[in-house]
């Protein structure tokens, strides 16, 4: 099954997926339950790299993709991003902007509010793509 | 001395000789490497931290010594090949000559972006994208999709008007014309290009997109002419600024160049006077 590839604007496109959204929201939930309990079991990871208003940590499946945001310093740590966004596991190299709004690699030039809005926005971008660290 | 000339300008000899010289760059891995570079500046210029290449005051000078390399490139390969320009405020449509099969080729199709006409087609065997980001070895484009339109000549007017440089917080907070420019904040001319084109455009390795340079050599030109509408302007910051590059600092990854030695381009070469 093919992903819709930005049929005409990439906000027309969340627009559809916000439906499809709520029918997973069940499984939404139970990951994101198992990420905080993640978050709790280790502190030191966000103590010295997260923001203190960092975003909150988010782990769910969306458009079959799971998409995971935690506050800390990512395996690559290019610089002091204090934040880790994985897609199926990948981490996706992510940057804060100065206004608190957020890009990535593969989103670089167009900033999303969160990093859960940057996470979907990697998915659609991907068409079910995996990440690979830049060779 | 390169002449640089409005894509649309361009001969169909003009075309084929770059489009020659872009696949012998990628054939021999000269290409991929102008990818990386981009790629790892684009991932480590943090709005906190040491920022050169881009959200930076730095991102005008730095960009115009990475083509200018990147001409010198080309004209080992063939000396009479300059780096044309796209001006998006006229040539706005993906009907534009730029976009046909003789030169980058069009838009991608539907299922997956996948551009599937023009010399940079993966179908076509001489464009595989080796420096990337995800898994998919061909050339994608979306023009359009993302964001609806290109800035407009009254858009670009209205940034060039802007009498200062650049200004603390030196970054993609900053007001002035730098900022504004690059697209961090108000009307958003350069980053909204880069979403215009969609595909690897949109990405860090936006190079692997031949029209990366044709974009970058369009906003190259739109600080000549604020230049010349400005005088009295001089780049900033002066001396003396934690983590940005300024007015005698030398510049990675070239550490031998600052961005004084830049401001006057007529240096390195010119614009079509007839454009």
């Amino acid at each position: 099954m093919p992903r819709p590839f930005a049929p005409p604007t990439r906000r027309q496109v969340i627009g559809v997926t916000a439906g499809a959204l709520a029918g997973i929201g069940l499984a939404g939930t139970a990951h994101a339950a198992t990420a905080a309990a993640h978050t709790t079991a280790s502190p030191s990871r966000t103590t010295n790299d997260a923001p203190h208003d960092a975003p909150a940590a988010f782990d769910e499946v969306f458009q079959g993709r799971r998409i995971q945001g935690l506050p800390g310093a990512g395996h690559h740590a290019h610089h002091g991003g204090g934040y880790t966004v994985r897609v199926d596991g990948d981490e996706l190299h992510v940057m804060r902007n100065a206004d608190g709004t957020w890009i990535s690699v593969v989103n670089h030039y167009e900033p999303s509010p969160t990093p859960l809005a940057l996470a979907r926005a990697a998915v659609l971008e991907l068409q079910g793509a995996d990440l690979v660290p830049l060779t | 001395m390169a002449v640089r000339k409005n894509q649309a300008d361009l001969t169909a000899a003009e075309k084929r000789r770059l489009v020659d010289a872009l696949l012998q760059l990628k054939r021999d891995g000269r290409y991929d490497a102008f990818v990386r570079t981009h790629n790892s500046f684009i991932m480590s210029d943090t709005d906190s931290g040491d920022r050169v290449g881009h959200r930076s005051p730095s991102f005008l000078p730095w960009h115009r010594r990475f083509l200018i390399e990147f001409e010198q490139a080309l004209q080992s390969v063939d000396p009479a090949v300059t780096v044309p320009y796209w001006d998006w405020t006229v040539d706005r449509t993906p009907r534009a000559s730029l976009w046909a099969a003789d030169f980058l080729g069009g838009t991608g199709r539907a299922r997956d972006g996948q551009v599937m006409d023009g010399p940079f087609a993966h179908g076509a065997g001489g464009w595989p994208l080796n420096a990337r980001v995800d898994g998919r070895t061909y050339l994608r484009r979306a023009l359009g999709a993302s964001v609806a339109q290109l800035p407009t000549r009254a858009e670009v007017d209205g940034v060039l008007a802007m009498t200062t440089y650049d200004m603390a917080p030196w970054n993609s907070a900053s007001d002035g014309f730098r900022n504004h420019l690059e697209g961090w904040r108000g009307v958003n001319l350069h980053n909204r290009v880069h979403v215009w084109v969609g595909g690897n455009m949109a990405t860090g390795a936006s190079p692997n997109d031949p029209v990366f340079w044709l974009h970058h050599a369009f906003v190259d030109r739109l600080w000549a002419r604020w230049q010349a509408l400005h005088p009295g302007s001089p780049y900033l910051p002066a001396a003396g600024t934690r983590d940005v590059v300024d007015l005698h600092d030398t510049m990675r990854p070239w550490n031998d160049v600052t961005p004084a030695d830049l401001l006057d381009h007529t240096r390195y070469y010119t614009y079509d006077p007839a454009a």
